[in-house]
């Protein structure tokens, strides 16, 4: 089990490799739209990245919902394989 | 046709002798072949194992995260395409975006995207295919994510002609405006295609040379032992640009785009037609156009592409378009440096034309040790000069399909 920071810092590497952001700037507060350049193709990258490195299944319905950083990391923390 | 002048104020280029305009009309003049071996395992399985890659690698100049969303055909053209804009001098500003249009052809579009993407679906599943796939494998790619860099709105299109798009994306500029559409037309054409699969299927055509161990001997237009051509990759980008506009900012004009002829072969989907008349109407159609007489023609940047059929036919072609009035032409063939381009190629060779009237410089053909004696044009196997004083020239683009594009261009 992956634990907060540890997802935080991974997504934020995903997010360096997608989009160019200082993965540092890569916090939870952060929107992926407003503040870190992903798009809604570069989001699906994100998503399938995270699914792969996480263990997750992140659907497509779900998607949407994930705002933030920390909404993406809230829903990986509660779905990541035990 | 109208009197609307139009001339060339910007050229850029990413070429197998060259990452830019400077540096692959150097290598051009001194004869440099960009041919190589190919390096990589999935050649070794390959009947054709040659080919001329661009000399500068797209990440060694375009930022990371751009780069990844784009094609290696986008990668290419937007490389080309800002050098062009640059070159220009419209960097900085000088139109009007609604009268900025772009044509950027392709002959093949993303192939490596579609076919690594196909790849990654056999071998991960759907879930692996990169949701970048459509909008980077689309053959209107390259000339849309040049749209989005230099704000253009006029139009931005797509010529699909084989090998002879890059010479119909010039067209259609030209086309944009003479009939008012636009004021600064981003023209040229890009390719991308050195991959197994075309690679493979182009040698199954009997297409390629098979000179694996004499790379740089391989493209030999007019040579009596020519077997094929060369795949080349890289994009040529010129800016042309109503000629009036271009005065108003006090714009550098390298040539004027006089004009272009456009037919159809209607004789097989591959061979060239034997007696060359569609090219030879294509000659005479942008001659026409232009008012050009043929024995103002002085350079001729061929398509001579190095096939057994095609370069004899061409000759054929140029000399009826002249009606025989060829002494004073010299004719060139830069494939024998760049490989064929494909969709690039009309681009790159015009850039090579309009820099041969410039310069008054012809580069040479080079491996034309053994001249097939079928051919009865003056060809520069040397650097050749041109005469001062008004002149013009011919850049020929054939494609598969039996399109047949000629471009004429007038010294400025």
């Amino acid at each position: 089990m992956a634990s907060t920071e540890e997802i935080r810092s991974g997504l934020a590497d995903i997010v360096n490799e997608v989009a160019g952001i200082p993965a540092d700037e890569v916090q939870l507060d952060k929107s992926f739209t407003d503040d870190l350049d992903v798009d809604s193709l570069s989001m699906v990258e994100v998503v399938v990245a995270a699914e792969e490195q996480f263990g997750v299944k992140i659907p497509d319905d779900e998607v949407k919902n994930l705002k933030t950083v920390g909404d993406a990391v809230a829903f990986i923390e509660t779905n990541q394989a035990a | 046709m109208s009197a609307q002048r139009i001339v060339v104020t910007g050229l850029g280029a990413t070429s197998p002798v060259g990452g830019d305009v400077p540096t692959t009309w150097a290598a051009l003049l001194a004869g440099t072949s960009g041919a190589r071996r190919l390096t990589e395992d999935w050649a070794e399985q390959l009947p054709v194992q040659i080919a001329a890659r661009v000399a500068v690698e797209p990440l060694e100049v375009l930022d990371r995260v751009k780069a990844r969303r784009l094609d290696r055909s986008g990668q290419f053209a937007l490389i080309a395409a800002l050098e062009a804009w640059a070159d220009a001098g419209l960097d900085a500003g000088g139109v009007d975006p609604e009268r900025l249009g772009v044509a950027i052809a392709s002959g093949i579009g993303g192939v490596t995207t579609l076919l690594g993407n196909y790849d990654a679906l056999l071998e991960k599943g759907p879930r692996r295919v990169s949701p970048l796939s459509i909008p980077m494998l689309m053959p209107n790619s390259p000339a849309a994510n040049v749209g989005l860099a230099i704000g253009a709105k006029a139009g931005v299109h797509t010529p699909v002609s084989a090998c002879a798009s890059g010479n119909e994306a010039i067209s259609h500029g030209v086309d944009m405006i003479r009939l008012g559409r636009a004021d600064v037309v981003v023209v040229g054409g890009t390719e991308a295609a050195i991959h197994p699969l075309p690679m493979a299927a182009f040698a199954q055509m009997m297409a390629l040379s098979k000179r694996n161990d004499e790379p740089e001997k391989a493209s030999r237009p007019w040579d009596a032992d020519r077997d094929g051509f060369v795949l080349g990759e890289g994009a040529a980008v010129l800016v042309i640009e109503n000629a009036e506009h271009a005065a108003a900012r006090g714009a550098q004009v390298y040539a004027e785009v006089a004009g272009a002829g456009i037919t159809a072969d209607s004789h097989d989907i591959a061979q060239p037609d034997p007696g060359g008349l569609g090219a030879t109407r294509a000659m005479r159609m942008a001659l026409k156009e232009s008012g050009i007489e043929p024995r103002e023609i002085v350079h001729i940047n061929a398509h001579a592409t190095s096939t057994p059929q095609g370069d004899v036919a061409e000759c054929l072609a140029i000399t009826n378009a002249l009606d025989g009035q060829i002494d004073q032409v010299i004719a060139t063939s830069t494939k024998s440096m760049t490989g064929h381009l494909l969709g690039a190629a009309g681009a790159l060779e015009s850039i090579a034309t309009v820099l041969a009237l410039r310069d008054r410089l012809v580069p040479p053909t080079i491996n034309l040790d053994n001249p097939d004696p079928a051919v009865k044009l003056d060809i520069a196997t040397d650097q050749r000069a041109l005469p001062s004083g008004d002149i013009a020239a011919l850049n020929n683009s054939f494609g598969f399909g039996g399109h047949n594009v000629a471009i004429a261009f007038r010294s400025a």
